[in-house]
């Protein structure tokens, strides 16, 4: 039970600050002092306090794209163990509910998009859909590895299982399967090299532009629906590539906090590192994702 | 009495001779006219409807089988009916999608506006209802191959209602030779089965060997047969036109019934066999894998609504098949989970997809009624026109991508469920399954985008066009039958456990083995109060979410203004991204299977080109690239065997005559 209170706190809690983490340690390459770290909780408060403006094509969809990405987006919080620690919700076949849950959000923030009726928003939408659509068979192949190395259907089980002793055994599976995921994780958050969260230019952008009109409390609920996506999707990374447990449960939630502190640095570094990838060559680097992580299943299932 | 009366078997009986008469009051022109036999008839088939289901459903709870003989014979032997399990299972679409249909069409093909169809159209349709049953009721080749010619016929008809159209007779011609080239495969199906048991009955379930060459040849040929009903890739080239051209609710049951009609007759067959070799689960999920992903990126490419919705129907046919893959290698294996999940999962994702496909078409049709046109691009802002259809057409489209909290999502989680069982066996079991379950994500990663498209460009925005017919929202006779299914999709998927029962005793009636051995139940195998806990929670979140943001807004300033266009000021309808352009990226990646056919016109060159032009659509490339070329050389090389077909009707009697002397002769040498 305390478990389950401290798994929802983390989740209600610390999304915003890994955004925070993100931009001091691209500020840091850049020679910058940056914001300060609680800087994207000061942009949801403000945000919340704002009016909104619509535009006038836009109907019930428009508004409900935000809440049901950002719903969808808490449940699947509610799957994904943080640390060694089992979730609140977890059954056999929940993993497919996971992935299937990102794609309702989805399915109604790139609904929304086309709802305003704006040519900018249409084009983030179509290569939303399409980026997804390269993304989706990866993470199938990282939770058929799974499945078939801890010999359950549960995402927790599958998750906690990850240990130092199945990195020995079957490590280069894993490997694989950490690149394909970390690519996934970028993707899928609209990071760089896929995308850069703080371009300008409309033309480039892929989430940021099917966001345009949304505004005041409609956007905190998609910036923090986003900040909780990179949660979540960070934190079933990090059980593959850092998978410290050592029973004792207070422990094991102080290594889990960290391990996603590291974490976002290691997505800071890539950011500052990293220059955008031009467009046409995005299909081909989650595609490779796609093939690393097929690679792992094979090794797995031989 | 009583008991008789209700007997399940009467209610079936009954309901198929309702709805085969249903059409009658629209003939009897001299008592009423053509608008109150459309409603008698209407009811009939109501009646008929409710009556069917409820008789469908009491065998599935009872999960007693009836057989019956008819006291008269064949000249092929005994003729046999009965209703089991299995059969009620697919009673329920048959009897479901067309009452919907039926009521649905009062204002859809009103007798006032359409006079001259109305009554070829619902003499047809009673009767398509009628042979569907049929099929599902026979339980001998002869009586099964009349049921299924009568409905293959009622549905041309219904098909060429307005024939007048050259795309319409068109496509009825192309379903005409598709549909009697698979019934030639029926010809050659019964008899080699009655070869193998020595019967024209079905032979009792897991009876035959699978094992030998004859059942080899016997799957093969079932395979080819049924799955051009079901419109499986590559023998799907029908399907498309036929479903784009006939009026919308007849698509509606095409769609939703008739091709599972042909999943039944698949299924039926491979229960006759026992210990069945590892190729024939392959084979099947690799034709499931191949239709799905193929089937949803030839959808991608459409921009006319229903062909689009058509394409989807083969995705869903493949997903089907890709459940029906898991249960046959699942009893390969020897591994009775595999069995009831990919079973029950392909059973379920029959009935869900009924619902849902039948719920999209008549969606279609209401705003095709509204907007007068089929072309996705020229449509738009929908939503605020028709608000009723356009929210339950949004039901389906979160249902048939097979997300959460509806009916899609269940039966998908079933197949899904079934790949990670086989996983963790060894062998083929474990590679098929490791690489079909990508696959039907990728599926659903597309289905997903496929159906923010047609949302997104039909439903949303502004109108891209302004056509004359004055846009307006379909009657209660149309909203209806849609309200119905969009309920019955939101149930099973927040409910499973309704379905359960049922599910697990068709399953058993298909493979027995599964009684036998003592397995763990689909309850168990499936977390029926987590799907329901996580539907309900998601929906409360969903809804706690909406109550706060009203009452937030409703203390903020909000103000109106025209979508963010980089500041300028007037956009215009025609700025909006269409649906090609949407589809553009996706298209592009599948080029290499769509062969899409761009047409340009003037070049842009200067400061100020002058007008140009581009469109590019999709062809159905299977036709037109490898059917018709490879008829027309057939056609060449053998025109000289085309004197025989000289169109003169004594001349076939003549034929029929001489063939049955040669057969005398030859059966006495």
């Amino acid at each position: 039970m305390l478990n389950s209170i401290i798994h929802i706190f983390l989740a209600l809690v610390m999304p915003p600050l890994l955004l925070g983490i993100i931009g001091k340690t691209k500020a840091a390459f850049a020679g910058r002092v940056g914001a300060p770290f609680l800087q994207p909780y000061y942009d949801l408060f403000r945000l919340l306090q704002k009016g909104s403006v619509f535009s006038t094509t836009t109907s019930w969809v428009f508004r409900a794209g935000p809440i049901v990405a950002l719903a969808t987006t808490a449940i699947a919080a509610l799957l994904v163990p943080f640390g060694a620690h089992t979730p609140p919700i977890s059954f056999d076949g929940d993993m497919i509910l996971y992935a299937y849950l990102f794609a309702l959000g989805r399915f109604f923030t790139m609904a929304a998009a086309l709802d305003t009726g704006s040519s900018f928003e249409g084009m983030g939408s179509a290569r939303e859909a399409t980026f997804s659509c390269l993304a989706e068979p990866t993470l199938f192949f990282a939770l058929i590895t799974l499945s078939r190395l801890s010999g359950s259907f549960s995402l927790s089980s599958m998750l906690i299982n990850i240990s130092f002793g199945v990195w020995l055994s079957n490590g280069a599976a894993l490997i694989l399967l950490v690149g394909g995921m970390f690519i996934v994780l970028l993707a899928e958050n609209c990071r760089i090299p896929f995308d850069d969260p703080n371009t300008h230019l409309e033309l480039t952008m892929i989430h940021e532009v099917m966001v345009l009109d949304h505004s005041g409390p409609a956007f905190a609920l998609i910036q923090y629906a986003a900040a909780l996506k990179l949660f979540v999707l960070g934190a079933f990374f990090v059980h593959l590539a850092l998978p410290y447990a050592t029973g004792n449960a207070a422990l094991d939630w102080a290594l889990f906090i960290i391990s996603m502190l590291e974490l976002a640095v290691v997505i800071g570094v890539v950011e500052s590192a990293m220059a955008r990838l031009r467009m046409v060559r995005i299909p081909q680097l989650l595609v490779a994702a796609t093939i690393l992580a097929a690679f792992s299943t094979l090794l797995v299932i031989r | 009495m009583m008991q008789e009366l209700f007997a399940p078997g009467t209610l079936v009986f009954s309901a198929t001779l309702l709805a085969a008469v249903s059409g009658v009051p629209l003939v009897c022109t001299r008592r009423l006219n053509a608008s109150q036999g459309q409603i008698f008839s209407i009811f009939l088939m109501l009646i008929a409807s409710c009556v069917g289901v409820a008789g469908a459903i009491l065998v599935l709870l009872s999960g007693h089988t009836f057989l019956y003989e008819l006291i008269w014979q064949s000249p092929f032997g005994p003729c046999q009916i009965g209703i089991d399990p299995l059969s009620a299972w697919f009673l329920l679409p048959v009897f479901l999608i067309p009452g919907c249909a039926a009521l649905y069409a009062r204002t859809y093909w009103h007798a006032d506006q359409h006079p001259a169809t109305v009554r070829t159209m619902t003499f047809f349709f009673g009767v398509m209802t009628a042979s569907m049953s049929g099929v599902v009721l026979a339980r001998d080749g002869i009586s099964f191959l009349f049921a299924w010619e009568i409905m293959a016929l009622a549905a041309y008809f219904l098909i060429s209602t307005e024939d007048e159209k050259p795309d319409v007779a068109e496509a009825g011609t192309l379903y005409m030779i598709s549909t009697h080239t698979g019934t030639l495969g029926l010809f050659a199906l019964f008899p080699l089965l009655n070869l193998l048991s020595g019967s024209w009955l079905f032979p009792a379930p897991t009876s035959l060997d699978a094992t030998s060459g004859m059942s080899a040849v016997v799957f093969v040929t079932a395979l080819f047969a049924f799955g051009l009903k079901a419109g499986i890739m590559p023998l799907h080239i029908w399907l498309p036109s036929a479903h784009a051209n006939a009026p919308s609710h007849i698509s509606a049951v095409m769609s939703g019934v008739i091709l599972k009609v042909g999943v039944y007759g698949l299924l039926r067959t491979l229960s006759f066999f026992h210990t069945v070799p590892l190729w024939w689960g392959c084979c099947v999920l690799i034709l499931g894998v191949v239709s799905g992903v193929a089937g949803v990126a030839f959808a991608l490419g459409q921009n006319d609504l229903k062909r689009l919705l058509a394409y989807h129907s083969i995705e869903n046919i493949g997903i089907i098949f890709m459940g029906l893959g898991v249960a046959l290698i699942g009893q390969t294996t020897g591994s009775t989970v595999m069995m009831l999940l990919g079973m029950s999962g392909a059973l379920l994702h029959v009935l869900n997809h009924a619902a849902f496909k039948a719920l999209l078409f008549m969606g279609a049709g209401s705003v095709i009624h509204a907007v007068g046109t089929r072309e996705i691009d020229l449509m738009g802002g929908a939503a605020r026109r028709i608000p009723y259809t356009a929210l339950l057409f949004g039901v389906g489209s979160v249902a048939i991508c097979g997300l959460p909290p509806l009916n899609g999502f269940v039966s998908e989680l079933l197949i899904y469920l079934g790949f990670f069982q086989g996983i963790q066996r060894e062998g083929g079991a474990a590679v098929a399954s490791a690489l079909a379950a990508p696959a039907l994500a990728l599926i659903g990663g597309l289905a997903v985008a496929c159906f923010v498209k047609v949302y997104g460009i039909v439903f949303l925005g502004v109108p891209r066009a302004e056509t004359d017919v004055e846009c307006h929202e379909a009657g209660w006779q149309m909203l209806l039958p849609m309200l119905l299914l969009g309920v019955l999709c939101l149930g099973i998927g927040l409910v499973p456990a309704l379905v359960v029962d049922p599910l697990q005793r068709t399953s058993l009636t298909i493979l027995p083995i599964l009684a036998r051995t003592t397995g763990l139940p689909l309850q168990e195998l499936v977390p029926l109060t987590m799907i329901t806990v996580s539907g309900v929670v998601l929906l409360v979140l969903i809804a706690a979410l909406a109550v706060w943001y009203r009452r937030r807004l409703a203390g903020m300033p909000c103000s109106e203004t025209v979508t963010w266009g980089c500041a300028y000021q007037r956009p215009a309808p025609r700025m909006q991204y269409s649906a090609s352009s949407f589809a553009d990226m996706l298209v592009s990646m599948f080029a290499f299977v769509l062969k899409p056919q761009s047409h340009r016109k003037g070049v842009i060159s200067d400061l100020s080109p002058d007008c140009a032009r581009f469109s590019r659509h999709v062809p159905e490339v299977v036709l037109e690239m490898l059917y018709i070329p490879a008829l027309m050389h057939l056609y060449r090389r053998l025109s000289g065997i085309r004197r025989l077909q000289s169109g003169v009707l004594q001349q076939y009697v003549l034929y029929s005559l001489v063939t049955l002397i040669v057969l005398l002769v030859a059966s006495y040498l």
